[in-house]
């Protein structure tokens, strides 16, 4: 299998898919010729042309209320948007129509489209390209939300999520763009959605995470180790409608949990994940559940490093939680 | 400057403020701004036509469009005592509009697509949706096209090609782009009509709709319905223009102006555009001179905000006893036709609302169907908490 890093791995699912199925279009600022500014289409225009590669005009609400259009139409649309934090000049877009279409006809016109975007910190962006709004969506009904980790879960998400009924939200976390890097299987290749991924067992606190902050918990989680306290780490990978299974399974083996997120603590999916595991397992739990997130302030430049919930505070949360 | 095809540039001739004889004045809201030179009119006020302009209707099309305005008429007088008696919870009609409505659905071809904004119930039952089915949408019950989830007004006929409609404004604007363009990208040679009123020409979606429009030339036709009002705030606070129509100078798409409530003009106008998008002309947008001669909707009493006088050189302009006139003049119609024409509407309207009041409510497991393609885990366990769980007074269940 070819090494890709998650960039390639995206553009090899994208190509893939629009090859396969002649449905599929990619519309979005700069995401033609430039191939994007993260050069996550690069070369789509020169293979599929301007019918299907579409640069728009500079208007995130344009560029989804087109799309559900095309999608309405029959075409299978997957607009960009350049960064997150872009996303909310589109966001009645997002949660009144596309999240709402196929309920509120009556199955009619059931709305699908992928919405891809660059989404976290880490990456001296400030706060208009750091952000990580996924809660914002998860709490609309009718939207699933998809944050992948690696290459491989990248590409595999990313056809599953073309193909599926359902309007995605496709959150790719750029720090690790170009960072996380492994084996992709080549040609068609799926990842379920909602299933988690095990990425570490362990028996003594399960770890919740997705994203780029894996890679600080698996870190944080190998740190525990050397004090004799054995994680088992859970990528979500799909965060919405998310895998409760995976989670409680776990829960009820360890008895205490901890949740990671960049995004701010209040009303995240943190505290979802939290409540749900107290609807569902508070007899097995050992100990509070913990959050470790980024904070409920706007994301800081300078400070970036202290707002991440990077493995320096995550640790300190895994042996607390552990020795409760 | 009196037909419909003229190019965006005579428009902004016209656009600077001033008027023909170098006056400077607020142009545009008066009724008799329809006869103003740029604005397309056919029906004349002897009931007879400009055949400069007249698109060419078949007397027994007249008639059914004219059967189809009284009965968009009657609707909304029924259904606004249906909401007074409390039977029905939510009426948004189009009295006044009648004309403008179903001129642009007739002038539509068989393969053409229309996304409404949520007054354009008449252009729905044109395309085929069953008066049954409006009605089941006005009681929300397991009958209505939209299974009781969205407020009555809210219908969508797919079958009709007809699209959803939503509360919010203007966003089936840039929806309607969208479609249109996938068409075009597919060669398919069908255009997208979408419906919005003057206020929605203020929202994000008006300019983003008409800019990608004009950028990639999507076969889409712009009907606004400049009916005076957008709930209590007049025309003159939604804009600065001098008219609607002018506002596609600044995207590139051609305006046209024409007389709302004249059946044949605005038939004109449409067909000009249809056409204009199909031979790969592009998108252009129709500003439709009418009046909202009711309040908003049920829930809004327009005494509040604006003095009847203002109401009543428009009581005069009403679509139906023009298009009346004509045919009157050509086929003489007479008082005795209309009344026949009423009773037999209006039986067919009451038959219709005892069925729907007699027709059950959505079943409980409905409110959880279609959020999704397949039921999700968590919608599964609150659908069986919800049946496990005590019921609400007074609903049905």
């Amino acid at each position: 299998m070819p090494q890709m890093n998650m960039v390639q791995a995206i553009n090899d699912a994208l190509r893939h898919e629009m090859r396969r199925d002649q449905r599929v279009v990619v519309l979005g600022e700069d995401v033609g010729k430039v191939g994007g500014v993260f050069r996550v289409t690069q070369g789509l225009f020169d293979e599929f042309g301007d019918d299907r590669v579409i640069d728009t005009p500079l208007s995130e609400g344009g560029i989804i209320g087109t799309a559900i259009g095309m999608a309405l139409y029959g075409l299978v649309p997957v607009p960009e948007i350049q960064f997150s934090d872009f996303i909310f000049p589109a966001y009645d877009q997002i949660v009144s129509e596309l999240a709402k279409y196929r309920y509120r006809s009556g199955g009619e016109y059931p709305a699908k489209l992928v919405i891809r975007t660059p989404t976290g910190g880490g990456i001296r962006g400030g706060h208009y390209h750091s952000q990580s709004p996924e809660a914002q969506f998860i709490h609309v009904a009718g939207l699933k939300v998809v944050c992948p980790s690696n290459p491989a879960d990248a590409k595999g998400l990313l056809l599953a999520s073309i193909r599926d009924p359902d309007p995605v939200l496709f959150f790719e976390p750029k720090r690790i763009y170009r960072a996380a890097k492994g084996e992709v299987p080549e040609g068609d290749f799926t990842v379920p959605l909602g299933k988690a991924s095990v990425v570490r067992k362990g028996q003594n606190v399960t770890i919740v995470v997705w994203g780029a902050m894996l890679y600080e918990a698996l870190e944080a989680a190998n740190q525990a180790a050397a004090q004799g306290i054995d994680c088992e780490v859970i990528d979500l990978r799909t965060l919405w409608p998310l895998d409760i299974e995976t989670i409680i399974t776990s829960v009820k083996k360890t008895g205490r949990v901890v949740v990671v997120h960049e995004a701010p603590k209040s009303c995240g999916l943190g505290g979802e994940i939290v409540a749900l595991i107290n609807e569902k397992a508070f007899l097995h739990l050992e100990a509070p559940p913990k959050r470790v997130t980024g904070f409920d302030t706007p994301f800081p430049y300078t400070l970036e490093m202290e707002y991440l919930p990077l493995s320096h505070r995550i640790l300190p949360a895994i042996i607390e939680t552990a020795r409760y | 400057m009196s037909t419909a095809t003229q190019p965006a540039s005579s428009l902004a001739s016209t656009a600077s403020g001033g008027s023909t004889d170098g006056s400077v004045h607020p142009v545009a809201r008066h009724p008799l701004d329809a006869h103003a030179p740029d604005v397309v009119r056919v029906l004349r006020d002897d009931g007879t036509l400009d055949p400069a302009n007249d698109p060419g209707l078949r007397s027994d099309e007249v008639l059914t469009l004219y059967r189809a305005m009284v009965r968009a008429r009657l609707l909304d007088e029924r259904l606004v005592l249906l909401q007074r008696q409390g039977r029905i919870g939510f009426h948004i009609g189009c009295l006044g509009e009648e004309a403008s409505i179903l001129g642009s659905a007739f002038a539509m071809r068989e393969n053409d697509w229309i996304f409404p904004c949520y007054r354009e119930f008449a252009a729905a039952l044109w395309r085929g949706m069953p008066l049954q089915r409006y009605v089941d949408n006005m009681f929300g019950n397991t009958n209505d096209p939209v299974k009781g989830r969205q407020m009555p007004d809210h219908y969508t006929w797919k079958r009709g090609k007809f699209g959803s409609v939503s509360s919010p404004i203007g966003t089936q604007i840039t929806q309607a782009v969208g479609f249109a363009w996938a068409a075009k990208i597919r060669k398919e040679d069908l255009t997208a009509l979408v419906y919005f009123g003057d206020g929605a020409t203020s929202s994000n979606e008006f300019h983003n709709g008409m800019n990608f429009a004009g950028v990639f030339k999507t076969p889409v036709v712009f009907f606004c319905r400049n009916n005076g009002w957008a709930i209590s705030v007049p025309t003159e606070r939604q804009t600065a223009s001098e008219t609607f129509a002018q506002k596609g100078v600044a995207y590139g798409v051609p305006g046209v102006r024409c007389d709302g409530n004249d059946l044949f003009a605005v038939i004109k106008v449409t067909r000009d555009a249809v056409a204009r998008a199909a031979r790969g002309e592009g998108p252009t947008i129709i500003e439709a001179l009418t009046y909202r001669l009711s309040g908003h909707s049920t829930s809004d009493d327009p005494k509040a905000y604006r003095p009847e006088a203002g109401v009543d050189p428009w009581k005069k302009l009403d679509p139906i006893p023009r298009l009346r006139r004509y045919i009157e003049r050509t086929i003489g119609w007479t008082d005795a036709q209309d009344k026949e024409l009423e009773a037999e509407l209006d039986a067919e309207l009451k038959a219709a609302i005892a069925v729907s009041e007699k027709t059950a409510l959505p079943s409980l497991e409905s409110m959880f169907e279609d959020v999704f393609g397949e039921l999700p885990w968590h919608l599964q366990e609150q659908r069986d908490e919800l049946l496990r769980g005590p019921r609400a007074k007074g609903h049905g269940h």
